[in-house]
């Protein structure tokens, strides 16, 4: 199961940081991403198609898969490798009237264990002569969470979201973003196939019994982006996002980026640093079975810490400098991105390692992320 | 869990407030029109690639406990 949020990032492309008083360009993207990290091989396809209607609306369809391939620790140390494919597709509408864009969007995510569908809206109002616009966003999913060992098994999870966002331009070289985002989540939450570890005090070993997650859970987090124009033709931009919720878990995430023109090619450098602590019902060992009300060994739910380096490059091989020299197309880029993201977790026993129980390493990930797309702009 | 919700409904009003009274208000832009070329220059689109921003915000969603608050209004992916 992939599962939960199938559309978080995908309501990126709903929302995304926008200008009220001009509709989006119209372009179709076509990208290969791979994920390969920690015994888990994810690629698939991405395609997006944006065009106008007229001059006050824009259609936008998104289709991506995501084809799985996991060995990962969870997987090894309490069940077996398994490969699985997720299809998910949105369609939205973009609607302009003087300096205001409302936004319409519908996201369906499916694969064999579980269905999700979302619809979100929001209004962006471009304000004081254009510098600022202001976006209200919200965002209804519908999810069903299923087990392919128990065709019995069905659960739902209802989730909300509501965003605020202001892009400000501060000075004729300064660009700045604020978005305060929260999300309420209520239904299953917890993965049906994922197990924590208990001590035995039998054999002075340990044993696996079923997660048991909250069934509620409202998080907020609040990003602030800033991208300068430097003296000469480059950028930098720096971000930073605080992250809080109702199981204890509390981010900090920092990035700074430099982009370089040169000729026809734009290159791009990001450093990523995350951190966060764990959710209050996490153990990497329990002491006893059904220790305490809720329990989880999620990874991603331990105290850990994120680095990421990225590098990418595109080349832009087609401008027809407004001479229509291509038919319809305007423009066309061609992009390659890697991402090389290290985790270090520190709650997280890596059991492979077959040490006495307590004295297990510490799991770390490492994990490269590809993408390789083309833009046309028409 | 009421004070966590309201973070972002405390926002709303002077937001919406500001929205409503903008169209009558008096403020001069202090970034004129003609002075935001070097803000039109494609490498300072905020998000210029769409599709790869959604994709990496999707993955960091599911190696990390955090979501949201990133341009989208969007959060989090439990992938195992």
């Amino acid at each position: 199961m992939i599962r939960r949020g199938l559309t978080f990032a995908t309501l990126l492309l709903a929302f995304g940081v926008v200008h009220a008083g001009v509709l989006p360009d119209d372009r179709a993207d076509v990208l290969y991403h791979l994920y390969d990290g920690g015994g888990v091989t994810i690629d698939g396809p991405s395609v997006l198609v944006r065009k106008k209607a007229g001059k006050s609306l824009s259609f936008v369809g998104n289709y991506y898969v995501d084809m799985v391939s996991s060995a990962s620790i969870d997987v090894i140390t309490t069940a077996s490798p398994y490969t699985e494919e997720r299809k998910q597709w949105s369609l939205g509408m973009d609607y302009l009237h003087g300096n205001t864009t409302m936004r319409v969007n519908y996201t369906s995510s499916v694969e064999s264990d579980f269905d999700g569908e979302t619809v979100s809206f929001s209004v962006s109002q471009d304000m004081f002569g254009d510098l600022t616009t202001l976006t209200l966003s919200y965002a209804l999913g519908d999810d069903l969470v299923r087990m392919s060992t128990d065709t019995t098994f069905e659960e739902p999870l209802d989730r909300q979201i509501y965003g605020v966002g202001i892009t400000q331009i501060l000075t004729k070289n300064l660009i700045s973003s604020l978005n305060v985002e929260t999300v309420t989540e209520e239904g299953y939450l917890n993965n049906p196939y994922r197990s924590v570890r208990y001590f035995d005090a039998a054999t002075g070993g340990y044993d696996f019994e079923r997660e048991l997650y909250p069934n509620t859970r409202t998080s907020n987090a609040v990003g602030l982006r800033m991208r300068y124009f430097l003296p000469y033709r480059a950028a930098v931009e720096g971000e930073y996002r605080f992250f809080t919720d109702t199981w204890d878990i509390e981010g900090h995430t920092v990035s700074l980026s430099y982009i370089h023109p040169w000729k026809d090619f734009t290159f791009t450098g990001k450093l990523r640093y995350h951190d966060q602590t764990g959710a209050h019902f996490y153990r990497d060992l329990f002491p006893g079975p059904q220790a305490t009300n809720f329990r989880g060994r999620d990874k991603e739910l331990s105290p850990l810490t994120s680095y990421t380096f990225k590098l990418q490059a595109a080349y832009e091989f087609l401008n027809d400098d407004g001479n229509d020299t291509f038919g319809f197309i305007k423009r066309a880029k061609v992009t390659a991105s890697l991402n090389m993201l290290s985790v270090d977790y520190h709650d997280f026993s890596d059991l492979t390692a077959q040490e006495v129980i307590g004295n297990e390493p510490l799991y770390q990930l490492d994990a490269n992320i590809f993408q390789f797309y083309f833009s046309f702009f028409y | 869990m009421k004070k966590t919700v309201s973070l972002t409904g405390r926002l709303l009003l002077p937001l919406l407030a500001m929205a409503a009274l903008s169209g009558c208000s008096g403020i001069e832009p202090w970034v004129k029109p003609y002075e935001r070329d070097k803000l039109a220059d494609p490498i300072m689109a905020l998000d210029g690639d769409p599709v790869s921003t959604a994709y990496i915000q999707h993955v960091f969603e599911a190696r990390e406990g955090a979501r949201g608050g990133e341009g989208a209004a969007g959060g989090g992916c439990g992938c195992n």
